[in-house]
């Protein structure tokens, strides 16, 4: 009892703590403070005086402080208010309460009547008398005292008289849980457990009320359960305090069965996992399809000949609390999966060419038949790419410590507010948001923030707000990091852009041009690299790490009101739509994600500008890029209106026009690495093999346009076209 | 390997005496107030939640509203701790998203039955 009495030493440590409160808090409210705040920190003095003294049972403590804090909770209440002459009454509870406090820590007795004229006046001060029984002075109210045997938990429970001397008999209990019951995070297992707990249970669940599949909402209980209980120590009682917790939650009926000697002979020893099994093979009886419940001739067989399986379940969830069932699984072993349905996918637009070359009609049954195989290739890889996708939680949970670290270094007051932690997205794409992201936070509070005392001049709360959000549009996860602190200043971004010589001083820039400039390659605004937000790496580093990834990053701010970076990656990084072109003998793949229209541009719309060409759309000059020419695959440029000419996005250097010869249709391709399988290849995302067997290479869009600003053409691919 | 149970009480009393009723069973972290709770949640996944309703900044209500707004953490068992057992107190809490309560004072076998009850 050593530990009790190192706790003992503690309360009333605590207690001179909370007599202090106690104090200050009456004398402001003496003083005039009306202000909810003190009310209530007096309030909860007295309060938590209460809650340590029924600990250690000091009875008197309990009891007086019983009757102060009922008479504060009518001031917190505002049903009464603190004129002098109730704050006297209440000052002199104080000194009270302080007294009683140091008798029992010294372990003296005080007179019974010590302090019984304060209770008087303490509940004279009480003008609604029947919101509060008139509490005997130094008893612990009856309702909080736990009479002895009964839980000290328990509601009050109503016992049935005779359950002492009643024979074992068999109860029937019913219950059905209605809507509110899973938001508070209860749920049936759990009462089904603790009934088996009291006796033998016989379950049954009327899934009369289940709707068709289409319709289930996985947060409202549709299930009604049906406890036939058998024990020698059961009681209306016992079994009511089950629900306790989930009183307002669910129905219940309790009630003893009408003829006991009906009992049947095997339940008396069917142990909890058994009755579990029989409701899981119940349950599967009645909701399988007639054909696939065993032989019609048989009704009692399916319960028969479910429980082996439902057995081995009802022994796991026995233990496990966890409804949904998980595995785990090697990671090595989903990529052979992937792998596996990536060559599955090729096989099948192999096959579908040859169909195609063989002649075969459309609606002949082998085409009809590999229409299904594609249909179904499909639903697979979905479903093998969805065992790869996890929440983004993973990464953002580990933002607090990092916002906490840095608002430390930068003596700025951040709050993290995040949204959409439950965002799925594949494993990779996961593992690789975690640096982006830690980046682009230490950017928003180190530049993005003001210091509170600039924010407070500003008119803003002192405390700046950084907000990361998740979540999923068109098929690319889109991750928001939003500030709401002074915003870009664009003219210093602007100067500083010009003096680095990234842009030149009379070129004309939009304000989100100019945002984004501090992406561009030698960019930062930070006089000196700070050790907060740079680490050294500048944001055209990161903006780089996300492209690799077929991602894009921006940023767009509004001056005074915060700025906001937006990514955007793809959900996965082992397939891609793509765009299927030919240059010349050569088929390349470009991605959809970039693609912003395709045109045929007219002869007269391409026009020499310095040593490159523009393509003039809608009035706009776009720089024009003739692929074949750009891999050195051809010497002289074709006319563009010879060609299919792409409008991308690119991210270094916005629309881009990318000539190419055909456009042999959209796909989705399976990728497969370079650098794993050769080298990394300027101009080259990836590789992927085509349904015909040859291999493919994969455009990177941005690659092109970095070499083109080089001047030097990409290099040729060639090697890889005679792979098969 | 035991499960951990983060209990939100402002009395150091009362947060000790929980440590005493629960770390022979359970893996114990401790906040002060409901401000203080939400912020370790951050850093650690409860397998319980047992909190004191009236505290300091944000209170036992609020607490639980706050837990239970976040998608991940609405199947978190959530027991009110409090010397107030009357009816409105518990249809509150309910409210907010509690799972059950305990009555101060308490018993410590009581209390790790009663956790038990809603995590195993």
């Amino acid at each position: 009892m050593d530990e009790m009495e190192a706790i003992r030493a503690t309360f009333f440590a605590e207690c001179e703590d909370l007599l202090g409160d106690l104090e200050a808090g009456l004398l402001a409210l003496k003083a005039g403070a009306v202000d909810e705040d003190t009310v209530n920190a007096v309030f909860r003095a007295v309060h938590s005086v209460k809650g340590g003294a029924g600990a250690f049972s000091l009875e008197a403590l309990v009891g007086f402080s019983h009757a102060f804090e009922t008479s504060l909770d009518e001031l917190r209440k505002g049903r009464l208010s603190p004129g002098a002459e109730v704050v006297a009454v209440l000052l002199r509870a104080s000194d009270v309460l302080a007294d009683l406090v140091s008798a029992a820590r010294d372990d003296r007795a005080l007179p019974q009547e010590f302090g019984a004229e304060v209770v008087h006046e303490l509940e004279g001060l009480l003008t609604v008398q029947d919101s509060v029984a008139p509490s005997p002075a130094f008893t612990a109210p009856p309702a909080e005292a736990p009479a002895p045997g009964a839980p000290s938990f328990a509601f009050t429970p109503v016992n049935i008289a005779f359950e002492a001397e009643a024979p074992p008999c068999a109860w029937i209990v019913c219950f059905r849980p209605l809507d509110g019951m899973y938001a508070a995070a209860n749920d049936e297992m759990l009462l089904l457990r603790e009934l088996e707990r009291l006796g033998a249970a016989e379950v049954t669940a009327d899934v009369s009320g289940l709707p068709d599949l289409s319709e289930l909402e996985p947060e409202r209980p549709r299930l009604a359960w049906r406890v036939r209980l058998t024990g020698d120590d059961l009681s209306e009682a016992r079994i009511r305090e089950v629900f306790e917790f989930v009183g307002d939650d669910c129905d219940v009926t309790v009630a003893q069965e009408a003829a006991p000697e009906t009992v049947p002979e095997p339940l008396a020893d069917a142990g909890p996992d058994d009755a579990v099994a029989e409701v899981l093979a119940r349950i599967a009886a009645e909701t399988a399809p007639p054909e696939q419940a065993g032989p019609p001739a048989a009704p009692e067989e399916p319960a028969a000949t479910a429980p082996a399986p439902a057995a081995a379940l009802a022994a796991q969830g026995g233990e496990r609390r966890d409804v949904q069932a998980t595995i785990r699984v090697d990671l090595d072993r989903v990529d052979r999966l992937i792998n596996l349905v990536g060559e599955l996918v090729i096989n099948q637009a192999m096959l579908g060419q040859r169909v195609v070359e063989a002649g075969l009609a459309k609606s002949s049954t082998v085409a009809v038949g590999l229409d299904d195989l594609e249909q179904l290739t499909r639903e697979i890889q979905d479903s093998v790419m969805a065992i790869r996708a996890q929440p983004v939680k993973s990464v953002f949970q580990r933002m607090p410590r990092l916002v906490r670290e840095v608002a430390a270094a930068t003596r700025k007051q951040v709050r993290l507010v995040t949204e959409g932690e439950g965002t799925e997205v594949d494993k990779t794409v996961i593992e690789r948001l975690s640096d982006p992201i830690t980046h682009m936070i230490r950017n928003a509070i180190d530049h993005g923030l003001e210091s509170p005392a600039d924010r407070v001049a500003a008119g803003k709360p002192a405390e700046g707000v950084v907000r990361l959000s998740a979540m999923h549009r068109s098929g690319r996860i889109v991750i928001e990091v939003a500030d709401d602190g002074r915003g870009i200043n664009r003219d210093r971004v602007r100067d500083i852009a010009v003096e680095r010589g990234i842009v030149d001083r009379d070129a004309t820039l939009t304000d989100e041009e100019v945002d984004n400039l501090i992406f561009a390659p030698g960019f930062s605004t930070a006089p000196a690299v700070s050790d907060i937000s740079g680490r050294g790496v500048g944001m055209d580093v990161v903006k780089r790490s996300i492209q690799a990834l077929g991602g894009r990053i921006s940023i767009s701010s509004r001056p005074g009101e915060g700025s906001t970076f937006t990514l955007s990656l793809p959900l996965t990084l082992a397939v891609l739509d793509g765009m299927v072109v030919t240059i010349g003998d050569h088929t390349l793949v470009i991605p959809i994600s970039v693609i912003v229209e395709t045109l045929r541009p007219r002869a007269a719309d391409v026009r020499p500008f310095g040593s490159s060409r523009v393509l003039t759309v809608r009035g706009a000059a776009i720089p024009f890029v003739d692929v074949a020419t750009a891999f050195n695959w051809r010497r002289a440029s074709t006319e563009a209106a010879a060609g299919v000419t792409l409008l991308v996005e690119s991210e270094v250097g916005g629309l881009i026009a990318l000539g190419v010869d055909a456009i042999q249709g959209q796909r989705q391709v399976v990728i497969k690495s370079l650098e794993q399988n050769f080298r990394q290849v300027d101009g080259i995302a990836a590789a992927t093999i085509l349904g015909d067997g040859r291999v493919a290479l994969i455009l990177d869009v941005d690659g092109i346009v970095a070499a083109r600003r080089r001047g030097q053409p990409a290099v040729a691919p060639e090697p890889f076209l005679q792979a098969s | 390997m035991s499960k951990t149970i983060l209990t939100v009480d402002d009395s150091r009393t009362m947060r000790n005496m929980l440590r005493l009723a629960l770390a022979p069973s359970f893996e114990v972290v401790q906040a002060v107030d409901g401000e203080h709770g939400l912020e370790v949640l951050e850093d650690c996944a409860p397998d319980a939640i047992i909190t004191d309703i009236n505290m300091p900044r944000l209170d036992g209500f609020g607490f639980i509203e706050a837990v239970r707004r976040d998608e991940a953490r609405r199947t978190i068992p959530i027991l009110v701790l409090t010397t107030e057992s009357d009816a409105e107190k518990k249809h509150r809490a309910r409210a907010a998203g509690a799972t059950g309560w305990i009555v101060k004072p308490f018993d410590s076998v009581k209390l790790v039955e009663a956790v038990r009850r809603v995590t195993d």
